[in-house]
């Protein structure tokens, strides 16, 4: 059974060839236009790394990409620690009444629509008075980001046995330092897997940020949406493939730390 | 005094009252087995011991200091977890040497008490294994020398051996024995396997919904059990209801209802209720083609019921027979195979007399 499932028949060939291209052609051929000599997006000049030179010359920019990876580092961190925080209280809090309350209200922003989460944040700040800028940015994507931290981490904790903390308490531990020594050490891979997430949800985010961001601090992604309405300039090719390279080793990474964290997750198990 | 005194403890999950004002005196040094169905309370009242759960009443007294509310890493008291709980991130050596480091002793001597423990559980040269890197066996251990490395004044341990095959579990039973007297330390083991319970502990006491029904050596709790529910929990039983018929220096006569009149020894306590039950282990009924000739110079009666062997258990060292009587009633029998060759064995569907003595009868009240 299993080898016949698993044969590469004429007709999976094809259809996996044409999955893989309807996915990854569009991202293909922005990466190689981005290495575009012509000025004409449409028109092959030959090979040239004119447009990246131009990237690292063209100063707002990079004060967006500096500014997108630095709302995306903070946020994440932020997010991370909020979120696990929260896994942690939905996952060991036996005695946390309201804790049904209290997790819908968190994975509620899975669900919500962007606008809907934007437009709110928006009337929030304005009402508090709050500079738009980089810290509203911040805010407004951990808020958006901290469930997805939370669901990483809560799937490992429930994941965990409990009587290895018990140990650790029994062993002389206080439930801190069961925690420190013990817990964390064994969620530590899902709370990277948690923060890279965070990390590229910030990065990437249009919607939440233009709702947020104020003047003079636009995101990386808000400023590429204003340029591109004036028509695609191949630069914006160029930057947009260096954002794909930083996803796609952030994504390698996340994978790896959970796969790290499913195995140890299964020696923590019992026999 | 003794070293342990539970006194009157009680705990509930919401309506369900997992230990109901139970207590118990352990004796320091003492091999002691909670034996139960699953759900009896036993390991409730383990976890209670350990600090993992508050009594809802009662006191828990150590050494004469109460201890109930003491949060679970300030007990002199460690335990052995039933999946073992080892550390997946830390390796032999750091398991052995949690509690150690957290007891603040010096790094010296931490190195001399982890070889010690290496040693007393034979895990030589496993010291920077990882536990996934283990197997079974020397998991349980690694779990052993950990919990026994602080010198606890109490080992609890929650089902041991329940993971390991029955050939290690045979084999570890007698370890934990012997390392037991070798150290001179209390252990309070929790069991649903009567066997294991038998074998290891000096002591056993039996739990159902929450109480402590019958507390006795391995041999009184088979041989005297307290109640019809415990002779039924505690090995095989053939039980006859019946009513006490006539009674004459110590010896009963009870008419039953399966088994028609039986005479029974009785002993002490003297039973005073009217309707009883007749109860006979399996190996101390004894079948043969004829029934014995008389009660032979005996000093005691023996009671003998006419069957047909309707079934017949080969087990090695035993083989067992179920005997249908001509009321319908089943005798379960249980003999030995003394020999290689069957020349005494039964068929099913022959006829036989099943016999046992009036002493080796019980009689319950419930």
């Amino acid at each position: 059974m299993a080898s016949t499932a698993t044969r590469l028949t004429r007709f999976n060939m094809t259809s996996l060839a044409a999955g893989l291209a309807f996915l990854y052609l569009p991202i293909g051929i922005l990466v190689i236009y981005s290495f575009n000599a012509s000025r004409l997006v449409t028109v092959w000049g030959g090979w040239s790394l004119r447009w990246y030179h131009e990237f690292f010359n063209d100063r707002a920019m990079l004060e967006a990409a500096w500014m997108s990876l630095s709302v995306a580092a903070v946020s994440a961190t932020l997010a991370t620690l909020l979120g696990t925080l929260a896994a942690v209280g939905l996952a060991r809090g036996e005695r946390f009444r309201g804790r049904a309350l209290f997790s819908g209200m968190l994975y509620s922003p899975l669900v919500m629509p962007e606008v809907i989460s934007g437009l709110s944040l928006l009337l929030l700040f304005v009402a508090l008075n709050a500079e738009r800028g980089f810290w509203t940015v911040t805010i407004a994507h951990t808020t958006l980001t901290m469930c997805f931290v939370t669901v990483v981490v809560q799937s490992r904790l429930t994941a965990l046995d409990r009587s290895l903390e018990e140990a650790a308490m029994d062993l002389g531990c206080d439930p801190v330092r069961a925690f420190l020594l013990v817990t964390l050490p064994l969620i530590l891979p899902a709370i990277i897997a948690g923060w890279m997430l965070a990390f590229t949800l910030s990065l990437d985010d249009v919607v939440i940020a233009s709702f947020t961001t104020g003047p003079g601090s636009a995101t990386l992604p808000i400023r590429i949406y204003s340029e591109v309405r004036l028509g695609v300039k191949p630069e914006i090719n160029a930057i947009c493939t260096l954002v794909i390279a930083l996803i796609a080793v952030i994504i390698v990474i996340a994978s790896f730390a959970s796969k790290l964290s499913n195995a140890r997750g299964e020696s923590a198990a019992p026999l | 005094m003794p070293l342990l005194r539970i006194e009157g403890v009680a705990k509930s999950f919401g309506n369900f009252r997992a230990v109901d004002k139970l207590s118990l005196d352990i004796r320091a040094g003492e091999f002691f087995a909670l034996l139960g169905p699953s759900g009896c309370g036993k390991t409730t009242l383990l976890r209670m011991l350990a600090g993992f759960e508050t009594p809802d009443e009662g006191r828990i007294l150590l050494g004469g200091s109460d201890i109930a509310q003491v949060l679970p890493h300030e007990r002199p008291v460690n335990m052995m977890f039933q999946n073992y709980a080892l550390f997946p991130h830390l390796s032999v050596r750091d398991n052995i040497a949690f509690g150690l480091k957290r007891a603040g002793m010096a790094r010296k001597d931490i190195a001399i008490r982890v070889a010690e423990m290496v040693a007393l559980v034979k895990l030589e040269g496993m010291e920077k294994r990882k536990p996934d890197q283990l197997s079974g066996g020397q998991r349980q251990r690694v779990a052993l020398a950990r919990s026994l490395a602080r010198r606890p004044q109490v080992l609890l341990l929650d089902e041991p051996l329940a993971a390991l095959d029955k050939k290690l579990r045979e084999s570890t039973q007698g370890e934990l024995m012997e390392l037991q007297r070798r150290l001179g330390m209390t252990f309070i083991i929790v069991t649903h396997d009567q066997e294991e319970a038998m074998t290891m502990a000096g002591r056993i006491g039996v739990m159902d919904a929450g109480r402590l029904v019958q507390v006795a050596t391995p041999r009184n709790l088979y041989e005297a059990p307290a109640s019809r529910w415990i002779a039924e929990f505690v090995g095989d039983i053939n039980l006859f209801n019946g009513e006490v018929a006539a009674r004459d220096h110590g010896r009963l006569t009870v008419k039953t209802t399966e088994a028609g009149t039986l005479a029974v020894s009785e002993l002490w306590p003297p039973v005073t209720k009217q309707v009883v039950s007749v109860a006979i282990r399996p190996e101390k009924v004894k079948l043969s083609r004829r029934a014995p000739a008389t009660d032979a110079g005996a000093s005691q009666a023996i009671n003998r019921l006419e069957g047909v062997v309707i079934d017949v258990n080969y087990l090695g060292g035993v083989t067992s027979y179920r005997v249908k009587l001509e009321t319908g009633a089943v005798v379960r029998s249980s003999m030995a195979n003394t020999a290689r060759l069957d020349v005494d064995a039964y068929l099913a569907g022959q006829r036989v007399v099943a016999w046992f003595t009036a002493d080796d009868c019980l009689v319950l009240e419930q």
